[in-house]
Order: structure tokens, then C-alpha cells, then sequence
């Protein structure tokens, strides 16, 4: 196994009960190369959120390690930035504000000038600089999520998480946010892993797609490679040749395979395995008449 | 809108003139028929019965007060200005005293279950007590009647300050607080960074009910020890049956009262948020 910037080994979460133990997920192994951005999909209850908050170092995992730029990474650390789809911005500081609260936690020693320039840096760079000066609560969802943003990149993190950052967003909004967000990105070179629920989201903004089966006893399946050149953006992307492809690959995945293929206790199948739907038509038969029927 | 409060203010003031013209009314010294012998004239005029004085009277006393409100001629002499500083003093004393203790102390029974737990029993038995209940004891173990006043105060004005600091500190958002640990913010820095602001404004409403219950057992806390104070002040009046000066304290206690939480409110406006 090749090392990876982050890898993530053996991952599992058990909450034990007097019963039965209940395994969220189990046997995740995940690895993410520097600057690569991976979005993971699954259904409600497959622990993706708590994968994601075992990365951000907020729980604890039953088994496993996640190693970062070879260091083993436990606990909270600015070394990874979180978005929560809540915003979790704080209401009684502006937007300038909470970027720079963020930013004066990574580097203490800034002064104010240089504190206040580089927060409104990125806070530009979302396209907020007319509204530096005001409060969430001021604020529409969708500048909110901008903010949020805007914070976890300031801080320029290791790793950058995004827990369904548009999810509570409407479907304009959703868009005008992925392409600033690929913007940004782009700039950034961030690693960034981030949790969705919408298929076509994760076609534009990924290299890959993780695909978990559903809980319990979930585990990451597959990882579906995302072979469509950048820059990418989504006026365009669905002329690609390979878009739905892939696309009708992640639908079949969600609609049908991750529940064939979802594990009962005691029966861990295997390793995740890497797909390409662009290129190969996967030797499965029963997927590739899923793929000719959608086709 | 500007309308309404119009219609507020004039309306305030329609009761307002109402309720002075009934009193008026209603407390007339009834006009002498034959001359009054010196006795009557003492006792207020032909009339057997005592009667509250009419407003105009009260006003009419109160412009005398209040036109000189820091002279002071003796121990059961002083302006109504040096009664109230007195009083002042002593609730601002106590306060302070417990809003430096019920703070603190507030924050560590809202952020640990433990402390919450294992203090809880204190609290919901101490805090029924009357605070004047106290007051025996105090002037026992201080052997000062003013230092039991100040007392009396703080042990009055600690619980709610106490219990709402309690109360915000545990229920600030699960979020923010991952937003502190992602940000890896020290547990000090987390305080005042982000537990004290969020929980500000539960914080300031139990100083603001504070402030109120202290400036009523302020009153009752004077009458008892006596000497100074505007509680002792009205004590002393009625001792002297000087029911205008009786009245224009009773006035007065409602404005400064109404002042204070005016102030507290002003300050909570300061420090709340929108969600």
C-alpha cells in the first residue's frame, strides 16, 4: 500500500450498548494524496459524518489511526479545518471577525493589520468584500456558508472537511457556492475531503468518489475515479463524454448496490476497490446491465 | 408607530392626572366653620382624622427635598440624596461582591456535570432562605450592622446570577464549542472567547434580576439596622408621622429602582446576539 499524504487505516465505530453493539462502519481504510479532493457518499446512517468527525479529532474512533503527513493525528488540530453545514459561525462577531478569529488561532503572533488583510483576503476571494462589517445573523445562508469557508481556508489547514457544507442551501445558491468554492480551491491547492449527498456535486468538484455501504456494519466500497479534465465547471461538465458515465455508475451505487452489498456482522467484505466508470465497464454483469438500461 | 407611542405618552399622562385628581380630592382638609383652637390647628385642621396628604403637598415637599438633597443636620436629619447614596453603597457593595463570586462560580457548575451535581442541593436549599432570614446571623457573626446589610445584599443578589450564569455557560452551542477545539483554542481562551460571549446574555438577565432584588431587601435590610439609608429613612419618617416625606421616598425608591434596571438593560443590549 502506498503511503498516502493522509491515510486512514482500519477505521471503526462501535457504540456499545447492553444488547447488541451497534457498529457504525468498520474496516475504513481511506487515503487521500496531497491536493486531491475527495468527496464520500453514502446514505444517512453509514457514519460518514462520523468519519469525518473522527478526522476533525471531535470523536474518538473504536479502532484505527489516521496518519497525517506522517504523523499520527488524534485530537482537534488546526492542521485540519472543519465546515460544518451549520456554519457554526459565531453571531456576535462579524464576517470579518470570525475569519480572523480563525486566523489569530493560527498565527498568534500576527498583528491586527496583517490579521484583518488576510482575513478579508479570502473573505474576497468568496466574494464577500462588500460585507465584511456584518452579522450573521445579516447574513443570508448562503454568504453564512461563504464565511465558513472563507475561515477553514484562512487558516490555510493540512486538510480541509467539509461536512455537507451546501446542504442546507437552496439549488441557486448551492451552485454559485461550488464554483467559489472550486475557485478557491484551485488557488488554495487544499486537500480537501467533504461529505454529500447530491451525486452531481461530487462529480464537479472531486478527483474521487468514495461510495460507503449502508449501516450498519458500513464500510467505504468503492472509490470511483472522476476522469473529467479541470478546470471544470457546471455549465459544461455535463457535455463530457464520461459525465454520465459516472454519473449513472454513483446513481446505480446508491440506489441499489449500497444496500446488496451492505454487511451484516461478523462478514467484512473486503478492501475498497477502485473504479473507473469513464474507461472500463466494470466486469459485474448485474452492473452492467444497470449501466445499459441507464445508458 | 409613532403614532402609538404618542397615544402611549398621552394616554400615561391622562391616568397620571386622573389618579393625582382622585387622590387630591379625596384627602381635603375640610375648611374650618369656627376658629380652630391651637390643638386642632397641630393636628391638621378641624378634621379628628388623620389623612394622607393630598399630592400637591407631596409635590410641594418634594421640591423641598430635592432642591437641597445633601444637607445633612444630625444622625435623624439628612438629605434625601445622602440616604440614597447610602443605599446605593451597600447594594452596590453586596452586588458586586457576589456578581465576583456567583460569576465565576457560575461557570464552573455550567461546565462541569460534576460541580452541577454535587452543588446543586446547596443551592436549591440556600436559595428559598429570605434573605433578611439571614440577618440575625449576620449582625452575630460581624458584629457591624452595616457590614450585615452589605451581607444581606450579596447573599440575595448571588442566586440568580449564579444560577443563570450556570444555566448559559451549559447550554452554549455544542457548535461553537467544536468551532474553539477545531480552532485548538486553550480552555481559557474558549472562556472568554466564546463561553462568555455566548452565554452574555443569560448572564446579564440574572444581574438584571439581581439588581431588582437587591434594591427591594435593600429597604427592609435598613429598616432593621437603622441609622442610615433610604430604608430607614421612610422608617424614621413614620416614626415622625411625616406621611409627605413618606410618600416622596416611597417615590423615590421607585425611581431609583427603576433607574438601576434601566442601566442593567442598557448593558444587556450591549453584549446580545442574534441567532
Amino acid at each position: 500500500m502506498s503511503r498516502h499524504f493522509v491515510s486512514i487505516e482500519g477505521l471503526s465505530k462501535v457504540y456499545p450498548s447492553k444488547e447488541q453493539d451497534l457498529v457504525v462502519f468498520e474496516g475504513a481504510n481511506i487515503g487521500i494524496d496531497k491536493g486531491e479532493f475527495v468527496c464520500i457518499i453514502g446514505h444517512s446512517g453509514c457514519g460518514k459524518s462520523t468519519i469525518l468527525n473522527v478526522m476533525a479529532g471531535l470523536e474518538t474512533p473504536t479502532t484505527g489511526t489516521m496518519i497525517m503527513d506522517n504523523k499520527e493525528a488524534s485530537g482537534p488540530s488546526l492542521d485540519r479545518g472543519v465546515v460544518f453545514q451549520n456554519y457554526s459561525l459565531l453571531p456576535w462577531l462579524t464576517a470579518l471577525q470570525n475569519v480572523s478569529f480563525g486566523v489569530r488561532a493560527r498565527w498568534p503572533k500576527w498583528n491586527k493589520a496583517k490579521v484583518d488583510a488576510h482575513s478579508s483576503h479570502f473573505l474576497e476571494m468568496v466574494g464577500l468584500s462588500g460585507a465584511l462589517h456584518r452579522k450573521p445573523s445579516e447574513l443570508s445562508g448562503g454568504m453564512c456558508q461563504r464565511v465558513s469557508i472563507a475561515r477553514a481556508f484562512a487558516t490555510s489547514p493540512k486538510l480541509l472537511l467539509l461536512d455537507e457544507p451546501f446542504g442546507a442551501l437552496d439549488a441557486l445558491t448551492r451552485g454559485v457556492i461550488q464554483d467559489e468554492l472550486l475557485k478557491i480551491w484551485s488557488e488554495t491547492q487544499q486537500t480537501v475531503f467533504m461529505i454529500t449527498h447530491d451525486v452531481d456535486e461530487a462529480i464537479l468538484l472531486a478527483d474521487r468518489v468514495l461510495l460507503m455501504t449502508n449501516g450498519p456494519h458500513a464500510r467505504v466500497a468503492e472509490s470511483v475515479r472522476i476522469n473529467i479534465p479541470r478546470p471544470r465547471n457546471r455549465a459544461n461538465i455535463i457535455e463530457d463524454p464520461a459525465y454520465y458515465k459516472i454519473r449513472n455508475y454513483l446513481v446505480n451505487f446508491l440506489v441499489k448496490r449500497s444496500g446488496q452489498l451492505s454487511g451484516s456482522a461478523g462478514q467484512v467484505g473486503g478492501a475498497t476497490q477502485e473504479v473507473d466508470p469513464s474507461v472500463e465497464i466494470n466486469p459485474k454483469n448485474e452492473q452492467s446491465a444497470a449501466l445499459k438500461a441507464a445508458i | 408607530m409613532a403614532s402609538l407611542n404618542m397615544k402611549a405618552t398621552l394616554l400615561s399622562l391622562l391616568l397620571l392626572l386622573v389618579g393625582l385628581g382622585i387622590w387630591e380630592a379625596m384627602n381635603q382638609v375640610p375648611a374650618a366653620s369656627t376658629g380652630l383652637s391651637e390643638y386642632e390647628r397641630m393636628m391638621g385642621g378641624a378634621d379628628q382624622e388623620a389623612r394622607v396628604p393630598p399630592p400637591s403637598q407631596v409635590f410641594s415637599h418634594a421640591w423641598d427635598e430635592l432642591s437641597d438633597p445633601f444637607y445633612d443636620a444630625g444622625p435623624n436629619d439628612k438629605g434625601i440624596g445622602i440616604q440614597l447614596a447610602y443605599s446605593l453603597y451597600r447594594v452596590l457593595t453586596g452586588y458586586l461582591a457576589a456578581a465576583l463570586i456567583a460569576i465565576p462560580l457560575g461557570f464552573v457548575i455550567g461546565m462541569s456535570p460534576l460541580m452541577h451535581k454535587a452543588l446543586n442541593p446547596f443551592i436549591q436549599v440556600l436559595r428559598p432562605i429570605s434573605p433578611l432570614a439571614w440577618m440575625p446571623l449576620a449582625l452575630f457573626i460581624i458584629r457591624d450592622s452595616e457590614g450585615s446589610a452589605i451581607f444581606v445584599i450579596f447573599i440575595c443578589s448571588i442566586w440568580p446570577m449564579l444560577i443563570n450564569t450556570a444555566f448559559g455557560v451549559a447550554n452554549v452551542r455544542t457548535d461553537w464549542i467544536k468551532v474553539a477545539r477545531t480552532h485548538e483554542l486553550s480552555p481559557l481562551k474558549t472562556a472568554f472567547l466564546v463561553i462568555l460571549p455566548a452565554a452574555a446574555p443569560t448572564i446579564l438577565t440574572g444581574m438584571r434580576i439581581s439588581i431588582g432584588i437587591a434594591w427591594l431587601v435593600i429597604v427592609a435590610a435598613e429598616m432593621l439596622v437603622g441609622g442610615t439609608g433610604i430604608g430607614y429613612y421612610v422608617w424614621n419618617e413614620w416614626n415622625n408621622l411625616d406621611l409627605n416625606s413618606v410618600i416622596f421616598s416611597i417615590l423615590m425608591i421607585g425611581i431609583v429602582g427603576m433607574l438601576l434596571d434601566m442601566t442593567l438593560a442598557a448593558v444587556t443590549k450591549l453584549v446580545q446576539y442574534e441567532d
